[in-house]
């Protein structure tokens, strides 16, 4: 927290007292309001036992909780994988010196950033089986509409992580007589790739969090086999949901922890993007250009 | 060290790319074997792949990994009238919405899913049956005052957005209001707390989710439906043998107890006594 | 596209995106006005208020926004009786513009924070030395010059906010996704031109925008 303590003063004595103060004031205000919500829930008879017995038997969890989260972290971990591809394969693509290659690339990926994800799916799970004359599972239409949303956010991620490489590496790299598609793979992916690796995965958070939107399909994912399922079983779609947002923050927690923990490594060892442009602990910043990275969809 | 990284990645992106491509050819189970329709396909493969609803207690309900319901009962029989045993059948979760494209395009073989028959799907796809007729009803509180869909005006009603229920009250109850969610479960705490006066859709369903124990004693069906909704067996538009076979089959269940006993498994346990299979209603199979 | 002759279908279509615009409107008042603040907890010097902004980030950035508007509905409407309109169309609005705002929050209090960051510290430091408090340090000196490094990020979450307002059709509103779900189901063999004609309607709304901010973002850069 070195900026935060660069706004103010090291606290004197009455500096302190005031802190303090404030800390009580709004720490009683928040319990309060913690409270005035537990009876609330209280009085709707949501802690009641038998909404959340389910969640002591053993069968919740095997049959529905953790196939759930199967679904949820398979359909993530291809959709991943796909946006990685897809994004590099875009991002150099949009960045070719052929017009032909740069403006259709650039097209698909504006494009597919700006259709929410919801309509994506949807659509590649009822229109895409028209046209390739073929059906079209829940899980690959969860996958591809992440892959297409996901992968051109880190396609535009990408490129503004290749541009702010340093000119000079890529003209040193010319200069030893390196194609350019030598200097692309040699030079400039590897460096963009470690610079940009933060902001990777925190798209990759929201990625996991996007899955959910699968229940429009009815892939049988964690929010659709904890929540609507579970509840249609034992009438416990309340704390269904509190059990089912618990998981999801601890596991995202976990991925952002991770992102964090890139940061500091990488901070040490390779180059970083240019403090002013990406500011040092700040995950889903702005790259040179205004591009940008990390985006909260769903 | 660079060389390695640079592989590592585009072994990852090539890794995805294959994975892509196999996605395309292993989802077609199922299909391809459509020219000689379900009882060619349950006589050469002794499987069959039947599409189900997951939340519909009594009807179809997916308890974790088994289903359980009187359309999962009625699927049974048929698959073992075309001599596919209970280990052959793959079921699978189908929604409201894509009945249909799953029926066109392979995924499932026979839909058994509170499927009304009407014109407008009959083009598109082949229904047997009826093996059920249901009606849209409302379901209430015990107390409550409601006693048909004429007294909800300036009432809230609970459904499932697109679903026919919910357009019916739009377009004959204008004067109700319509809370719609994307699946019925999610209407249950609402009509608990009173926020929502009714839910609808037909009464076999609404008696299911009023026969839960936890909902027990807390909910009633109306009981006078206000539109009939006789529930089909969807099978391909072509299938026009499949469809008669799976006709004959419910004559025969109809018949021999089987039909009765499917419904006491299930439904039947609220106390309903079982309906009269009217085999004389059954379909022409688009002849 | 015989689809959206017909009056019905496109006064559904029209209504539809209203409901979004007004969604993302409402909503990207109140969370910036949400986020702003959020992001001055965070580096304030009451440790309290700094573990209450760092909490919010990390609970409803790491949800699934369709989680956050669940629990508007159920939470907050059904279980605490929270009704802001008679009306139940205009109910589920508020709610939905409650979820899209505290979630919102998180990511605008994220980029206004590293915005902060961008600020160099000696203009801190400067503020400081003429005596100036933390509020004022802030209000005067650092979020001004924070704010154009933020205009691009903000424009990607006002973006990715539009889009997200879809989401609020989980608790019941008729916009453009329920729109377009329901046209699907009716008229199955249109399936392409109706997405194409909803699909194109957000890109020619976004895609501008997106450059809009772009543009205004190397407009306002500062040239350190």
């Amino acid at each position: 927290m070195s900026t935060s303590s660069v706004l103010y003063d090291h606290p004197g004595p009455r500096a302190r007292i005031r802190n303090t103060v404030l800390s009580v004031v709004f720490g009683v205000a928040l319990l309060g309001l913690v409270y005035w919500i537990y009876t609330k829930f209280d009085q709707a008879g949501q802690w009641e036992g038998w909404l959340w017995k389910p969640f002591t038997d053993s069968k919740t969890w095997t049959e529905f909780i953790l196939p759930g989260l199967w679904a949820t972290l398979k359909a993530a971990a291809v959709g991943m994988l796909l946006s990685l591809a897809f994004g590099i394969i875009f991002a150099v693509g949009r960045l070719s010196d052929h017009k032909w290659i740069s403006i259709p690339s650039g097209a698909v990926v504006e494009f597919f950033r700006a259709v929410p994800l919801l309509l994506m799916i949807f659509f590649v799970f009822y229109g895409l089986p028209y046209v390739i004359k073929q059906p079209v599972t829940a899980f690959w239409a969860v996958v591809i509409g992440l892959t297409l949303y996901n992968g051109s956010v880190l396609a535009e991620a990408f490129r503004a992580g290749i541009r702010s490489v340093p000119g000079g590496q890529s003209e040193a790299a010319y200069a030893i007589g390196m194609r350019k598609s030598q200097v692309m793979q040699l030079i400039l992916i590897p460096q963009a790739a470690r610079a940009m690796l933060p902001i990777i995965v925190s798209q990759l958070v929201v990625l996991l969090k996007d899955t959910a939107l699968g229940y429009i399909v009815a892939y049988p994912e964690l929010l659709q086999r904890g929540v609507n399922d579970l509840s249609a079983n034992y009438g416990n779609i309340i704390p269904a949901a509190m059990v089912m947002a618990v998981i999801y923050i601890i596991i995202n927690s976990m991925l952002t922890w991770f992102a964090g923990w890139l940061d500091r490594r990488s901070r040490v060892r390779a180059f970083r993007v240019p403090k002013q442009t990406t500011p040092a602990g700040a995950v889903d910043s702005t790259p040179e250009g205004g591009a940008t990275v990390a985006e909260p969809q769903g | 060290m660079r060389m390695k990284r640079m592989a590592a990645i585009a072994a990852a992106a090539g890794l995805a790319v294959s994975m892509a491509a196999c996605g395309g050819d292993s989802d077609e189970t199922g299909s391809g074997t459509g020219a000689s329709g379900i009882v060619g396909k349950a006589e050469s493969q002794k499987k069959l792949v039947i599409g189900v609803k997951a939340d519909q207690p009594g009807l179809g309900l997916q308890t974790g990994s088994q289903y359980e319901g009187f359309d999962i009962e009625i699927g049974k029989i048929i698959a073992k009238g075309l001599g596919v045993e209970e280990s052959g059948i793959e079921w699978k979760t189908t929604v409201s919405a894509n009945r249909e494209p799953f029926i066109e395009q392979g995924t499932v073989d026979l839909v058994v899913a509170t499927y009304t028959i009407n014109d407008e799907r009959k083009q598109k796809i082949n229904f047997a049956g009826p093996y059920y007729v249901a009606g849209q009803d409302l379901l209430v509180k015990t107390d409550s005052t409601i006693t048909g869909p004429d007294q909800l005006a300036g009432k809230t009603v609970c459904s499932v957005s697109g679903s026919t229920p919910a357009k019916r009250i739009q377009t004959d109850y204008p004067d109700a209001k319509l809370q719609q969610f994307d699946s019925y479960s999610k209407c249950l705490p609402l009509l608990e707390r009173g926020q929502v006066d009714a839910v609808t859709t037909d009464d076999i369903i609404l008696a299911g989710y009023a026969a839960q124990d936890q909902f027990a004693g807390k909910f009633k069906v109306v009981g006078s439906t206000f539109s009939d909704e006789p529930y089909g067996i969807g099978l391909k538009k072509d299938d026009k043998d499949g469809c008669e076979k799976v006709n004959d089959i419910l004559k025969a269940a109809a018949e021999d107890g089987s039909y009765k006993a499917a419904w006491d498994n299930t439904l039947g346990k609220s106390g309903t006594p079982a309906p009269e299979l009217d085999t004389t209603k059954l379909t022409h199979c688009g002849a | 596209m015989d689809v959206f002759t017909d009056p019905k279908n496109f006064d559904a279509f029209v209504s539809g995106f209203l409901w979004i615009l007004k969604l993302t409107g409402a909503s990207a008042v109140c969370a910036l006005v949400l986020g702003v603040l959020l992001a001055a907890m965070r580096v304030s010097p009451v440790p309290v208020l700094r573990g209450f902004g760092a909490a919010w980030v990390n609970i409803f950035r790491n949800t699934p926004l369709t989680l956050v508007i669940f629990f508007c509905y159920f939470g907050l409407f059904v279980t605490l009786g929270l009704s802001l309109s008679d009306d139940l169309e205009l109910n589920i609005y508020w709610l939905g513009v409650i979820g899209l705002s505290i979630y919102t929050a998180a990511f605008v209090c994220e980029a206004v924070r590293s915005g902060i960051n961008t600020v160099p510290t000696g203009q801190a430091e400067a503020a400081r030395a003429i005596g100036l408090s933390f509020a004022q340090t802030l209000r005067i000196v650092v979020l001004p010059q924070a704010a154009r490094s933020v205009v691009a990020p903000l424009g990607s979450v006002l973006i990715a906010l539009c889009k997200n307002a879809t989401i609020v059709g989980t608790i019941g509103l008729m916009e453009s996704s329920n729109v377009m779900k329901d046209l699907i189901n009716s008229y199955g063999n249109a399936v392409i031109p109706i997405f194409l004609v909803f699909a194109g309607t957000f890109a020619a709304l976004l895609i501008p925008t997106g450059y809009f901010f772009g543009w205004l973002a190397n407009k306002l850069a500062v040239k350190r």
